[in-house]
């Protein structure tokens, strides 16, 4: 089963005059263990494209699948407690909460969802333990650094259960460090058996991707083939 | 790529042998610049010519050692804080290519940045996948991957910038874009005139 699929999914902003095609037909499938990345200059579409995936916004027409259901099937609180469960998302500036600890935040997605502060406590720690970031568990967010705080956030997004990762510019604010850790992790994400889908404008964040396709005034105009293994580079001129 | 210089600094290291100095170059720039031994041998020949280096023993086989001099030591560190050549306007195949473009009015010039972009991103990912499977302990491999993808992603922010150049062209009474071939031109050699002209 694909974690995400969008099927001839169209949005469109404002109408009359000011009406503006965000997204045109895009058809789109990530599988699970697999990292995509949607590559496009400013108002390609990108950003649609993820809120869309991540049902925080609907299409205009065109259907959105995550994990084997169709968002247009679900009622409103249906939709939500899928997004709860199934979808974490990164973005640019970590939206964490500043009042909360590191594990707070991430056990935030789990408490929500009904589990007591007691049982989600050592699922988020585990989850903070994968990102190297055992013992700063009880930091607070502007106690840890940039690439410390994406870390929390993509502990957040992939605690529990969640089968689909979605990130918007995760390394932006990041130094080349710190982003090219972040991207490793959200690779390391996918080969344990997540979707991930990324949005950049970043070639070399792009190209930790496994997919990458390209968006340009709102069309898929283009996307990679599958890659020969990096082998090819050690035994021909290209490494040259 | 200076063999010389990179033969110059392992000898820094203290004195080697032929072999040792292909094996040590090639693992210091993870395996991405295989050297040829015959080429290594000839090198040291002039080096030794050039009195940049010394034999450090009698044996005349391939075991023959090398030591840097004192020379060589200076010639080493004057090459290291020289400059290289940057003032020559690059006779990229890929700028050329989309000059050509740009003139043959039956080009979709889009959809060849697009298939040039598309390419360089296929390359990039290959580089990528190489740096994400030997972690981060290489750090020879991992500065040289690094240099090639900032190379190919400057290659692609300047198509980037060629698509927005393009897309701000004025339109003419049909609605198509002006014809670029009909606006004065700069050519390569043009160009590297006027920047010659301005040293």
């Amino acid at each position: 089963m694909t974690a995400l699929e969008l099927r001839d999914v169209s949005k469109v902003y404002g109408t009359g005059a000011a009406e503006v095609h965000a997204l045109a037909h895009i058809d789109l499938a990530v599988e699970p263990g697999t990292l995509v990345a949607v590559m496009g200059p400013s108002g390609s579409g990108k950003s649609s494209l993820l809120t869309i995936a991540g049902s925080l916004e609907e299409p205009s027409s065109g259907d959105v699948i995550v994990d084997g259901s169709r968002l247009a099937d679900l009622s409103r609180n249906d939709r939500a407690r899928l997004r709860r469960q199934r979808i974490g998302f990164v973005f640019q500036d970590f939206n964490l909460l500043s009042g909360l600890t590191a594990a707070e935040n991430v056990s935030l997605p789990l408490e929500l969802d009904g589990r007591s502060a007691r049982r989600a406590r050592p699922v988020a720690l585990a989850a903070l333990d994968r990102l190297g970031l055992a013992d700063q568990g009880d930091r607070f967010p502007d106690e840890l650094s940039g690439g410390e705080r994406q870390r929390v956030a993509i502990a957040r997004a992939t605690v529990g259960d969640r089968q689909l990762l979605l990130a918007d510019e995760p390394t932006g604010a990041l130094d080349s460090a710190n982003g090219e850790a972040v991207m490793r992790m959200l690779r390391q994400a996918c080969q344990d058996g997540v979707a991930g889908v990324v949005v950049t404008h970043d070639a070399q964040l792009a190209s930790w991707a496994d997919r990458i396709v390209f968006l340009r005034d709102g069309h898929v105009v283009d996307q990679t083939a599958p890659q020969p293994g990096p082998d090819s580079l050690l035994s021909s001129d290209a490494g040259r | 790529m200076s063999v010389r210089h990179a033969l110059l600094a392992l000898l820094h290291e203290g004195p080697k042998y032929g072999l040792q100095l292909r094996q040590e170059f090639e693992a210091g720039t993870g395996e991405m610049w295989p050297l040829n031994v015959g080429q290594v041998y000839t090198t040291l020949n002039r080096l030794e010519r050039d009195g940049l280096v010394e034999a450090a023993d009698d044996d005349e086989g391939p075991q023959r050692t090398f030591r840097l001099t004192e020379a060589g030591g200076s010639e080493l560190e004057e090459w290291l804080r020289t400059p290289p050549d940057m003032s020559a306007p690059p006779r990229d195949e890929l700028v050329i290519k989309v000059l050509v473009a740009l003139r043959l009015t039956d080009v979709d010039v889009a959809e060849l940045l697009q298939a040039h972009r598309r390419q360089l991103v296929e390359l990039m990912q290959q580089y990528t996948r190489l740096k994400g499977d030997v972690g981060e302990d290489d750090l020879g491999l991992a500065l040289v991957v690094d240099a090639e993808l900032f190379r190919l992603d400057g290659l692609i922010r300047w198509l980037d910038a060629v698509d927005g150049r393009l897309a701000r062209l004025p339109r003419g009474p049909d609605g198509e874009r002006a014809a670029p071939a009909s606006r004065p031109r700069t050519t390569p050699e043009r160009l590297r005139r006027q920047i010659g002209s301005r040293r």
